[in-house]
């Protein structure tokens, strides 16, 4: 199964974890990311901020790559590229706003685009849950973890079309699917502070110091995250959020494709576990507990 | 033929954009127009008598009226000309105000299009026929359905006044949901204490009798002779056997079926029977618990019996009642509010709702009336409130104010502090309405005396915080800021809808409801307790949100309707109807299939298919003269020959 990917910027930089990760996972599972040619950055924060036009053009530069290569559908890992890309697709079916676009691009972008989901959404839809159980290697056995999808993955619930809004549940299937014991997590499309890290530390401090703090009380090994900023925030800058909130712990927050190269039993090089500020440690201690699974499903 | 036309000017209403004088001036050189003049207020007591006046003066035989919509005062003109000796369908009315006046403001074409529709009134009544209304008996016997106190208060009235009355109650105890609550407000009175002596004399009442459990199948019939099938549902219990000892409930070894009437807080028995005050107080078998039902081994309840009253064989009963009216006062059901992801859905068990709430604090309730936690038994310390859970929210599509919960919380709020002095609560709340006789006093009551802390601002999120607490996130709109509190019980007050199955009983009734299910009153204002079949009433929440006192006042003013209706032997059908044309029928039965009343009879007579209006069910809705390939089914007063007078009048104009 060969999917289009776009990277987004963040893959190639701040989250090359996540990357490395997705692409290993992908590939156990049997599927080819193909990065489309020429790509660039989404916009992202800024781009939205200083303007809806702006915002579209750079997203519609990559949609429309993508659609003169005849591709129909295109994966990304991150929420916020995953956004931008879906609002500017939807935005563009304005001829007026069309046209402003493509002004701004100085060329007629594709009529039609690709659809855009993310990574994880193409795994659930694609992969059976049995395929996904046979590929594990490694029991999760009695490791406890929360879903954190952070605020924009499901929201707007009519652009992102990723199940109930306030509690999306595909991340806890496909962690449920390992074995993994997935915790009930109210706060898991709170907003980690985002890019507020930035300009008004204290804001994002105290966002991601309660969402750590809650998982830590619910008795959580790792905050599970799919979103290259929110696990920034959430580890990065962990010491940061935990002065907002007072408690001191050490709580890991890898990404669901790091647990899920982890359950399949994938080299820790390959899942750029490294890269995570706070190790994964505890999580790694419990499955070491854990008698290895040689073949799928039997001990 | 020798018309009148009178053209209002309604005060303002019409005169202001209409030129009523050049209407009347118009009407007067349409044929057969002798007469026209533009009163003010035609609809008054001078301009009824000026009507009746001109008809005596100028021998008229047939009045046109341009005034309202016919809705308001057709009735009114027609006893007006009635009185002047005219037949009431020699009567027209154009509509100039709700038509013209009030959506236009060019003078010039107002009038134009007044005179064009006083033309095609005129042309009509001059194809118009006198009509008669035929007589037929009244069964003095009333359906009242539903057993809350709505329901009760109309069914005793109605007794009271001589009629027999049948109640169908769905559950297996009249009380609705009244009979839940603790306490009501403003006076904080014991529910059950005003309610259970009301509850007694619909059980003891030698007019009424009740079928409790049962639901209705099928109604048939015209106000004064309806037919009602009523499905009398199996309790697996022999009720004029059992006493309501209560033995087989106490003994019942499946003690974890869901508690239905304590909104499912704490469990009970298979059997039981649904609260000490219940009438009537018998047992009921809920067959998805019961394990002689489920797995064919126990019998307990059978064995110890005293009066051997368990009949696991028993089935579903029918019976029918005939009746010469219905009141309708079906009350409501919570919204389900587990559409609120933020709040939970249904996930966390100290988030509870307010009905829920009632049965806690209820000294006949799950915990004996003590306020408990459902996780773990504590006593709750802060409690918070959320008003409008499903009301005012139109994002879950419920756009209305369920009316009286900012009432009920205050009261909750209030008794917290009665039940547990060391208690904290908190209200937020989005306005608070308290409308009604000592309503807004007691709201300050909750706040003054009980120091109840009200915010204004939504509820964005409730979780358990991982201590045992639950963290709930809102907005402090007066003071600009979020809130975030700590509780350890959370009530919310959830938005009501029309009770479930009320669409389907609205088909089976032929009366109209509206998007949120609730019944539809023949008048917003002016009918509020009638509907547009004649002879179905309505009372209570069925019809639209309202508190118990406008509930027993809507009961009352239904049972009012009904002795109205029963103050006479016969009634008169109204003889706007439809008609067969014997001659020009081809006897293809389209019509007999189109009809929804189920008012045209198909007679085969030697290998002839002919068709017969049955004069009483006929509504003259007009489906089967539109229907009819042969035009051989007319609808009195409404002709096809009539229709096209007024057509040619409008196009040839």
């Amino acid at each position: 199964m060969r999917f289009a990917y776009y990277p987004g910027c963040s893959a190639h930089g701040s989250s090359l974890d996540y990357e490395l990760s997705t692409e290993a996972v992908c590939e156990a599972l049997g599927i080819t990311l193909e990065e489309i040619p020429d790509w660039n950055c989404c916009g992202s924060t800024p781009a939205h901020a200083v303007g809806t036009s702006l915002s579209a053009a750079l997203c519609a530069r990559n949609l429309d790559i993508a659609a003169k290569k005849g591709i129909s559908l295109l994966v990304t890992s991150c929420p916020s590229c995953l956004s931008n890309l879906r609002s500017a697709s939807k935005r563009m079916k304005d001829p007026a706003f069309r046209a402003e676009v493509d002004d701004l691009l100085d060329a007629p972008t594709n009529r039609t685009f690709p659809l855009v989901t993310s990574v994880m959404q193409a795994i659930a839809e694609h992969i059976s849950p049995d395929l996904i159980k046979d590929r594990v290697r490694v029991s999760l056995t009695g490791i406890r973890l929360v879903c954190y999808y952070g605020c924009l993955m499901s929201r707007p619930h009519d652009l992102m079309q990723f199940g109930d809004p306030e509690n999306p549940m595909l991340m806890e299937t496909l962690l449920s699917a390992l074995g993994a014991e997935v915790l009930d997590f109210p706060l898991k499309t709170a907003c980690c502070g985002a890019s507020f890290g930035i300009p008004k530390r204290p804001l994002t401090a105290r966002n991601s110091g309660r969402i750590l703090e809650l998982a830590h009380s619910l008795g959580a090994d790792a905050v599970v995250v799919a979103c290259p900023l929110c696990q920034m925030n959430l580890d990065l800058r962990q010491a940061q959020a935990q002065r907002a909130t007072g408690e001191r712990f050490r709580m890991p927050v890898p990404y669901f494709t790091q647990i899920m190269g982890l359950a399949f039993g994938l080299p820790h090089e390959a899942l750029g576990l490294k890269k995570l500020s706070i190790p994964l440690d505890p999580v790694l201690a419990k499955i070491e507990e854990n008698a290895p699974v040689r073949f799928g499903g039997e001990a | 033929m020798r018309i009148g036309v009178f053209v209002c000017h309604c005060g303002s209403n019409i005169g202001g954009t209409v030129d009523c004088a050049e209407v009347a001036r118009i009407a007067g050189t349409f044929p057969d127009v002798v007469y026209s003049t533009d009163p003010m207020y035609t609809c008054a007591e001078p301009g009824q008598a000026a009507i009746e006046e001109a008809i005596r003066e100028h021998s008229l035989d047939g009045v046109v009226v341009a005034s309202c919509s016919p809705r308001m005062h057709e009735p009114t003109f027609r006893r007006t000309v009635e009185r002047a000796g005219l037949n009431p369908y020699m009567f027209e009315m154009a509509n100039i105000r709700e038509h013209v006046s009030w959506i236009g403001k060019d003078i010039p074409s107002n009038t134009r299009k007044a005179a064009e529709l006083v033309e095609m009134a005129v042309e009509k009544l001059r194809k118009d026929t006198p009509l008669t209304p035929a007589e037929f008996p009244v069964t003095r016997r009333v359906l009242v359905i539903g057993g809350g106190v709505a329901g009760i208060q109309a069914a005793l009235d109605c007794a009271d006044g001589g009629i027999p009355v049948v109640m169908v109650e769905r559950e297996a105890t009249i009380g609705g949901k009244m009979a839940k609550l603790d306490k009501t407000f403003p006076t904080v009175d014991c529910s059950a204490c005003i309610l259970g002596p009301k509850m007694v004399d619909v059980a003891q009442h030698p007019n009424i009798s009740l079928y409790a459990h049962a639901e209705i199948e099928d109604v048939q019939g015209y106000v004064g002779n309806f037919t009602v099938t009523i499905r009398k549902k199996t309790t697996y219990v022999d009720w004029s056997k059992c006493t309501g000892c209560g033995t087989c409930t106490e003994k019942c070894p499946a003690r974890h079926s869901v508690d239905a009437f304590n909104e499912g807080i704490g469990e009970t028995s298979a059997i039981t029977i649904a609260f000490p005050q219940a009438i009537p107080k018998k047992a009921v078998i809920n067959r998805d618990f019961c394990r002689q039902l489920t797995k064919g081994k126990c019998g307990v309840c059978a064995k110890v019996c005293p009066t051997g009253a368990i009949r696991y064989d028993m089935e579903d009963e029918i019976v029918t009642e005939k009746v010469g009216s219905i009141i309708a006062a079906t009350g409501y059901d919570l919204m389900d509010w587990r559409v609120y992801s933020e709040y939970g859905a249904g996930r966390y068990p100290d988030i509870i709702t307010s009905l829920q709430y009632e049965r806690l604090m209820n000294a006949s309730g799950p915990t004996g009336g003590h306020i408990v936690r459902p996780s773990d038994g504590r006593e709750p310390k802060t409690v918070v409130f959320v008003q409008c859970v499903g009301s005012r929210d139109p994002s879950v599509g419920r756009p209305y104010c369920s009316g009286f919960c900012c009432m009920y919380t205050a009261k909750q709020a209030i008794l917290t502090k009665d039940h547990i002095p060391d208690s904290h609560s908190y209200v937020f709340y989005m306005d608070i309405r308290a409308a009604g006789k000592m309503y807004d006093e007691f709201t300050r009551r909750a706040v003054e005396e009980y120091g109840t802390e009200y915010i204004r601002g939504r509820v964005s999120q409730i979780y358990p915080d991982g201590h045992g607490q639950l963290t709930v996130m809102g907005m402090d709109t007066l003071l600009g800021r979020p809130v975030v509190l700590k509780a350890d019980l959370v009530v919310l007050a959830v938005g009501i809808e029309a009770a479930r199955g009320a669409k389907e009983l609205a088909e089976k009734l032929r009366i109209s409801y509206d998007s949120a299910g609730f019944f539809l009153e023949s008048h917003v204002k002016l009918r509020p307790v009638e509907t547009n079949t004649a002879g179905v009433f309505l009372a209570g929440v069925c019809q639209g949100t309202k508190d118990i006192p406008a509930s027993v006042a809507q009961g009352s003013a239904a049972a009012s309707k009904v002795l109205t209706l029963f103050a006479r032997e016969t009634l008169k059908s109204n003889p706007q109807i439809a008609k067969t044309i014997p001659g020009r029928c081809v006897g293809c039965g389209k019509c007999a299939r189109c009809c929804p009343y189920g008012a045209i009879r198909e007679n085969v007579a030697n290998g002839e298919t002919t068709v017969e209006v049955i004069e009483t069910m006929c509504q003259g809705c007009g489906l089967c003269t539109a229907t009819c390939p042969q035009g051989a089914i007319q609808l009195a007063h409404a002709t096809d020959n009539q229709i096209l007078a007024e057509v040619n009048a409008l196009c040839q104009a």
